[in-house]
């Protein structure tokens, strides 16, 4: 159970308190409602690019990291499909150094050139670090628009092409921020060693006189249901052969959320799950299996993922796959393995209680969804799911004409 | 109106409580530190034991015993540990590192009394057999494979070879190292290693006294020694003369750079200091190699530097991956970095941010009862006592700008770094 204090400022600004006086710290996290399916198609990789830009100086701060490292601080970001998420953590007694540093990048940038020079080249080595330069690195740039042909999400965070991130001009930086970076698009919580009745005053103090700006209203083209077998086949240096194959599922606040994400975890959540014990260990047809789901806001992906040992050819492991799918669909889950999965959900969010910044996090996430409260209630959406659910989400999910799949052929 | 161009006033940090924990010894010499805290209702326990003599001929036996440790005993098969284990969302672990192996549980305190029994089977009657040994031996030499395909890995496998040599530090496993992996050796080794009188119980979490009951009746009264002592000697680190490594990567886009030195450990009178300096260095995101290399230069996503501390040694190091078609330009912004702290006195307000840096940094690593354990480990494996942390925060504080110059040229030299590209140069 995760208690809060939750209230709006005047600009739309909503705070929400979390008091957890067992530790001498505290946690300030910003989510703002903006994320990589917010960008232009011609400009993507832009949103995560601009989080680089959060740390380049605000309108009235030169530098954003020195002063908070002064006071004992440390900070970082996030950019998602669907979210940009800022965190600092420090002693509870600077808290309000942190207050003085968000509200100033909330209120204005400080839009250098220089800066974004900097960090369009730091963003081009990630997009070489992260996805171009490491054995399949770049699954995401190609699965992604396999599964989705009109939603934002068919490019990546980073991007679709390093062209992208080259061309970026301080005036589009100007239009990103003025159109997501408001009071009314964000959400605050501040947690640990703190008052409710300090944070209020820190709060209006700080991020009252913000502007709130104009309402962003997203309109974004939604992702036809697919009927139609997707598939591609890549040959690259790389030293195992890869099977992905993805699905298209529900967006998170559908209520097929929940024995979908059971799903994943009777198929690969620990070693008792049935694509490891089946595939790797009984059948020694991967050396590595795994299946996990995107949850995002708008339509997600459901994808499994194996390498195939050296012997196996990829048609036979794809069909290992399906076969594991398969019983999904046309066999009840047994009551135990239910309760396995659940039990192991439940004490996952115990588990995560023990982390104030997860605290603050999903509680930014789930006011996002509508109510922070959510958070608290989670587990029950998860107990009521019946085998019968689960068996018709599989039968739903778990389509050929709903799937995209893509393997790599070492070279 | 409020000036925003001025920085709230600011405390420091005066007292870092560290808990301690509280000990009890059993009767076969196993010995359980335990930490009460917290409010939710469960636990984290660690098993822990140091690694046996490294055998050259066979290398791989610590690392592999430790890992296969969840894969059957006399009594259950990998299956059924693995169904027990997840149906009462527990969470158990197994970890190798360079001086100790270890098991982790982490368990609902309701559910204890059914996840300990498989925790003192697999660390009393663990069998390896043959058919999960074959399925280890395929998977990790596939998963290997891959990692062989990764700059950075590559390039720390160079490193640690230079500065550690033919030692359980250095030794980097070769995918045929796997085929000669046997469970005879792998049985013998279990039982010299897994054996109370070489175990430490770390536990925290909400303890109750019923659960110091549990874990007396589970590992105390029903788990014997073997009678053989544990060979835990390590021979001395070999450091090679060879200072250079470059292994070309004719397509890469990036090159992986790794330099540094074998230096000393978390025992020696000058690691506190040598943190500080590490720290300017390349120890937090404001760090001067940061600041330079990318936040200046824009070469890279990400560069760092730091110490590690074992048992026998420790080590500075300089890591990053840059951009193939600056790599020559990234290496002489490092070695210009370091010749800095040697010849240039760090002005007292960059000290004085990374003094509070640091400060805070060590608040907040106690997060939760868990990261008061692991303050613990560091001190107890390192033969250390409470007194160490705070030597570190009076160090902290009070070292001086001349002291760290003196540090910088004691310590510091570019040219004895071992220096290691992966990539193109």
């Amino acid at each position: 159970m995760v208690k809060f204090n939750r209230f709006t400022l005047d600009n739309g600004l909503r705070v929400i308190v979390h008091e957890d006086s067992t530790t001498p710290m505290a946690v300030v996290n910003i989510l703002y409602d903006v994320g990589s399916r917010d960008e232009n198609p011609e400009q993507t990789g832009f949103a995560h690019l601009f989080e680089h830009l959060m740390f380049g100086g605000s309108v009235n701060i030169p530098v954003y990291d020195e002063p908070l490292q002064r006071v004992g601080g440390e900070n970082n970001a996030f950019t998602s499909n669907d979210i940009t998420n800022y965190y600092i953590t420090l002693p509870s007694s600077n808290l309000e150094t942190a207050f003085w540093l968000e509200s100033d990048r909330m209120l204005s940038l400080a839009f250098s050139e220089k800066s974004l020079e900097v960090q369009r080249n730091v963003v081009i080595e990630e997009f070489k670090q992260r996805y171009l330069n490491q054995p399949y690195g770049d699954v995401w740039l190609r699965l992604r628009p396999m599964v989705y042909k009109q939603h934002p999400y068919r490019w990546d965070t980073i991007g679709k092409n390093i062209d992208h991130i080259e061309n970026a001009k301080i005036d589009d930086v100007k239009a990103f921020f003025k159109q997501h970076y408001t009071p009314q698009n964000a959400i605050m919580v501040v947690g640990g060693d703190v008052s409710t009745e300090r944070v209020k005053q820190l709060a209006e103090k700080w991020f009252g006189p913000i502007p709130p700006g104009e309402k962003y209203h997203r309109n974004l083209p939604q992702e036809p249901t697919q009927y139609e077998e997707r598939r591609e086949t890549v040959t690259a240096k790389v030293p195992l052969n890869d099977v992905y194959i993805a699905f298209q599922m529900e967006s998170r606040l559908n209520k097929a959320f929940y024995p979908v994400e059971l799903i994943s975890d009777i198929l690969s959540r620990g070693n008792s799950s049935r694509l490891y014990r089946s595939l790797v260990k009984e059948k020694h047809i991967f050396s590595e299996v795994h299946a996990y789901m995107t949850g995002n806001l708008d339509k997600g992906m459901f994808v499994c993922e194996g390498k195939p040992l050296k012997d196996i050819p990829v048609e036979v492991a794809e069909a290992a796959i399906w076969e594991e799918l398969e019983k999904l669909k046309t066999t009840a889950v047994p009551e135990d393995e239910l309760t396995k999965v659940k039990n192991k959900t439940e004490s996952t969010m115990i588990f995560s209680e023990m982390s104030l910044l997860d605290k603050a996090m999903n509680l930014a996430y789930y006011e996002l969804l509508g109510d922070a409260d959510k958070l608290n209630h989670e587990i029950d959406k998860f107990l009521e799911v019946t085998p019968q659910q689960i068996q018709e989400e599989a039968t739903k999910l778990f389509r050929k004409d709903n799937s995209s799949t893509l393997i790599y052929l070492a070279e | 109106m409020i000036d925003r161009k001025l920085a709230p006033i600011f405390k420091g940090i005066d007292n870092i409580n560290l808990l301690k924990p509280e000990h009890k010894e059993l009767s076969n010499g196993c010995n359980i530190f335990y930490f009460n805290s917290g409010d939710q209702e469960l636990v984290r326990i660690e098993w822990i034991f140091n690694n046996l003599h490294f055998d050259r001929t066979k290398p791989l036996l610590n690392m592999a015993v430790n890992t296969m440790l969840t894969e059957g005993t006399t009594q259950l098969s990998s299956s059924q540990i693995a169904d027990k284990i997840d149906f009462y969302g527990a969470f158990l672990q197994v970890d190798y590192g360079f001086d100790h192996s270890q098991v982790t549980l982490y368990s609902l305190n309701k559910h204890l009394q059914y996840t300990l029994p498989v925790v003192q089977d697999i660390l009393t009657a663990s069998v390896f057999p043959d058919k999960e040994l074959n399925t280890f031996i395929r998977n990790q030499q596939q998963k290997l494979q891959v990692n062989l395909q990764k700059n950075d890995v590559v390039a720390r496998r160079l490193f640690n070879k230079a500065i550690y040599g033919n030692t359980i530090y250095g030794y980097n496993a070769e995918v045929d190292d796997y085929e000669n992996l046997r469970r005879e050796d792998m049985l013998v080794h279990f039982k010299q290693m897994y054996q109370p009188s070489n175990c430490i119980i770390v536990v925290s979490g909400k303890i109750e006294k019923q659960t110091i009951d549990l874990l007396t009746i589970v590992f105390g009264n029903n788990w014997e020694n073997t009678g053989e002592t544990a060979n835990t000697i390590q021979s001395a680190i070999e450091t090679a003369t060879e200072h250079f490594y470059f292994n070309e990567k004719p397509e890469a886009l990036q090159s992986a750079i790794r330099m540094g030195m074998p230096v000393f450990n978390r025992t020696h009178p000058d690691f506190p200091a040598l943190q500080v300096l590490n720290t300017v260095l390349g120890g937090y995101f404001g760090s001067r190699l940061m600041a330079n290399i990318r936040e200046d230069k824009g070469y890279t996503y990400g560069i760092g530097s730091g110490l590690s501390s074992f048992k026998q040694t420790g080590a500075f190091f300089i890591a990053t991956e840059v951009g193939a078609d600056v790599c020559k330009a990234a290496v002489n912004e490092i070695e210009k970095e370091i010749n800095i702290l040697k010849t240039e006195l760090i002005s007292e307000e960059e000290l004085d941010l990374v003094r509070n840096y640091m400060l805070g940094s060590l608040l907040g690593s106690l997060e939760n009862v868990f990261s008061h354990a692991d303050k613990f480990k560091n001190l107890y494996f390192s033969d250390l006592d409470y007194d160490y942390y705070e030597r570190y925060t009076v160090t902290v504080k009070t070292i001086t700008a001349d002291q760290l110059l003196q540090l910088a040229n004691k310590y510091f030299s570019y040219d004895r770094l071992y220096k290691v590209i992966v990539g193109k140069y």
